[in-house]
């Protein structure tokens, strides 16, 4: 059986104000096998990012991120219960990211090379030429023309496809495990969306890497993962290899999230959507969080909360509905919060 | 995925890289900005002065003369006149500049460390730290800042060592806030959160990524303190706190001079003139880059 390279259990971040206390991400379990991307998909304000934010032990305080574990790489390493300056030699060295914005995650006052540089310098103690040429020939890697004078430019020189092409190559400096991905085409062309989608995948490919890639983009889901999670108001609604998800979605949720895709041909239509909001924290529902705005809902999810019922081997869903239809009925019910 | 492999473009680079600075760039933005021209004409005028001053003076400015006391302007060759010794005040004012520079600079220098340290450990880790220093300093901004720098002066002994000491440990406030409040709007910014996912130290943050990113306005303050701190080193020399004599001082020229203000106002009048020029010099240099880094912002 293949290892998994990270075994989230139980994941929670509980973010406290003066006057209350919600959990952005609430109890969440899941693993990405080795070379396997993981989607994570939902709208805004899901908790896709803090997920990402608690992996890396990034979470500024007054968020405070609590579970069984976090297992990296196998037994050895629980991400939990490592302190700062452990941390600090996987990020970047181990595990690496993407960000959303590379229109504002370079440093505005360095040269391009002196940035992905850096990440030599800190994990691998690469200095001076060795490191020019290094960084020359990550800059070849991840596809920009000129890398020997791109080196000498500032990041407002670059357009946004490039500078998002520049994070890819800072992420891969150190040849990570694990890279995540938030939203990494989001702030771009379509165009130039398909190209960074596809290095990022041949890269991954060509390394060996695992991938967690959030997104609230289903496309790029069909296109990239192997595996998805739909995530609702701090919670996996839903989960399993991408193509069962698209075609037999079970979680009224990701059926509306699939509703809502544009689809060729039929222009003269009007694209459905899926009425109100999350949720903000202080507002979940008691029961199901999707209650309020799900088409098929019933009195037993305003009651409580449905866990996550497997449908099929490897694919599951939290809703009342699936086990309403007498697919499982041997799974333990989880306490109402 | 396939449909794309077809038609792959290469994106454009919007500009090419430039090593060096561009001379022509700062050309322009010297005749753009008025205010930094001419402050820094001023500026680069009393410097030169200063760094030049056995150059550019007449007379030795220790060498007393009581036969040529009190002389007028342009008398035996002397352009500015004589004070009471008989010392050549031209010379005097020229030998000025380089206590007022030196004075200015390095006090400025030792705000700035202090100030920029504080301002970006508070800045940066917030909470009670924050709280602890911010209201240190706002116990230090609650003296009247002249005052204190007397007290400390009358304390450890007139002399420049001291002075520059008092002056830097006064002034430290201003930079400190300045810094803490970049750095608190910095510190949110994603590529400091990148910098974090690869693993920078807090030191590194501080220090390699948010330090530079803060340095416009801590430039403009720095160069406006450079007024504020040869105003102050006058005003000790002024009291008899500062320089001691003979070394040349325009402080304490000035206040030499006015005891012979009813016949000769003069002596009084340039060292204070010199005062006046030099600081609006730097005052208009540092409004000048105040204007230039803001419309830098406004065009983003």
């Amino acid at each position: 059986m293949q290892q998994n390279m990270l075994e989230v259990s139980n994941l929670t971040t509980t973010f406290t104000s003066r006057k209350s206390t919600f959990n952005a991400v609430d109890g969440i379990s899941f693993h990405v096998e080795k070379g396997e991307t993981l989607g994570i998909v939902g709208e805004s304000g899901c908790g896709k990012s803090v997920t990402s934010l608690s992996i890396m032990g990034l979470v500024k305080p007054p968020g405070k991120v609590s579970g069984k574990h976090i297992r990296f790489d196998g037994d050895g390493i629980d991400l939990l219960h490592l302190d700062q300056k452990e941390m600090r030699k996987l990020r970047g060295n181990e595990i690496a990211m993407i960000f959303q914005e590379p229109m504002t995650s370079l440093n505005p006052v360095y040269r391009i090379g002196n940035q992905i540089g850096e990440t030599l310098k800190i994990h691998k103690k690469i200095k001076g030429i060795e490191q020019k040429d290094k960084v020359v020939e990550l800059l070849k890697l991840v596809g920009i023309p000129r890398p020997d004078e791109i080196f000498y430019s500032y990041p407002h020189q670059l357009s946004g496809g490039m500078r998002q092409r520049v994070m890819i190559a800072m992420a891969m400096a150190c040849d990570p495990k694990l890279i995540i991905a938030d939203e990494p085409t989001t702030a771009l062309d379509v165009t130039i969306q398909a190209q960074i989608l596809e290095l990022i995948k041949e890269l991954q490919e060509q390394k060996g890497m695992s991938m967690i890639l959030i997104t609230h983009d289903l496309g790029v889901v069909s296109e990239v993962c192997d595996r998805v999670l739909v995530m609702y108001a701090g919670k996996i609604v839903e989960s399993g290899p991408v193509k069962q998800i698209l075609q037999n979605p079970q979680h009224p949720y990701t059926k509306g999230l699939l509703a809502s895709l544009p689809r060729k041909g039929e222009s003269h239509k009007r694209l459905s959507y899926i009425p109100g909001q999350v949720p903000a924290p202080k507002n979940w529902p008691k029961g199901c969080r999707f209650s309020d705005r799900c088409p098929y809902v019933m009195d037993q999810c305003y009651v409580s909360l449905p866990p996550l019922f497997p449908i099929s081997e490897d694919q599951h869903a939290a809703c009342w509905l699936v086990k309403e239809e007498g697919r499982e009925a041997d799974v333990k019910h989880e306490t109402v919060r | 995925m396939e449909l794309f492999k077809q038609v792959k473009f290469d994106e454009p680079v919007r500009e090419k890289a430039k090593l060096a600075l561009d001379v022509k760039e700062i050309l322009y933005v010297l005749t753009k900005s008025k205010s930094v021209l001419i402050g820094g004409m001023i500026v680069f005028i009393v410097i030169f002065c200063a760094i030049f001053a056995p150059l550019i003076a007449t007379h030795d400015p220790y060498q007393m003369n009581i036969g040529d006391r009190l002389l007028k302007p342009m008398e035996h060759g002397h352009l500015l006149g004589t004070d009471q010794y008989g010392r050549d005040l031209f010379t005097r004012i020229i030998y000025g500049a380089r206590v007022s520079l030196e004075v200015g600079f390095i006090s400025v220098g030792l705000s700035l460390l202090i100030g920029v340290t504080i301002g970006l450990i508070a800045g940066y880790y917030g909470g009670w730290i924050d709280m602890i220093i911010m209201r240190f300093v706002d116990i230090v901004l609650s003296f009247p800042v002249l005052l204190l720098a007397i007290a400390l002066v009358a304390a450890l002994g007139p002399g420049i060592q001291n002075v520059i000491l008092a002056l830097g440990v006064v002034y430290w406030t201003n930079y400190a806030r300045i810094v803490r409040a970049s750095v608190l709007a910095i510190k949110e910014e994603e590529y400091i959160q990148a910098a974090k996912t690869i693993g920078s130290s807090d030191f590194r943050i501080i220090f390699y990524n948010i330090l530079p990113n803060c340095l416009a306005p801590i430039v403009v303050v720095a160069t406006l303190g450079l007024g504020v701190a040869i105003i102050a080193e006058a005003t000790l020399s002024f009291l008899g706190l500062g320089i001691q004599p003979p070394k040349a001082s325009w402080g304490w020229t000035l206040a030499f001079g006015m005891k012979f203000i009813r016949e000769t106002p003069y002596l009084s009048l340039y060292p204070g003139l010199a005062i006046m020029i030099t600081v609006l010099g730097f005052n208009l240099l540092g409004d000048g880059i105040r204007d230039l880094t803001d419309s830098k912002l406004k065009r983003k």
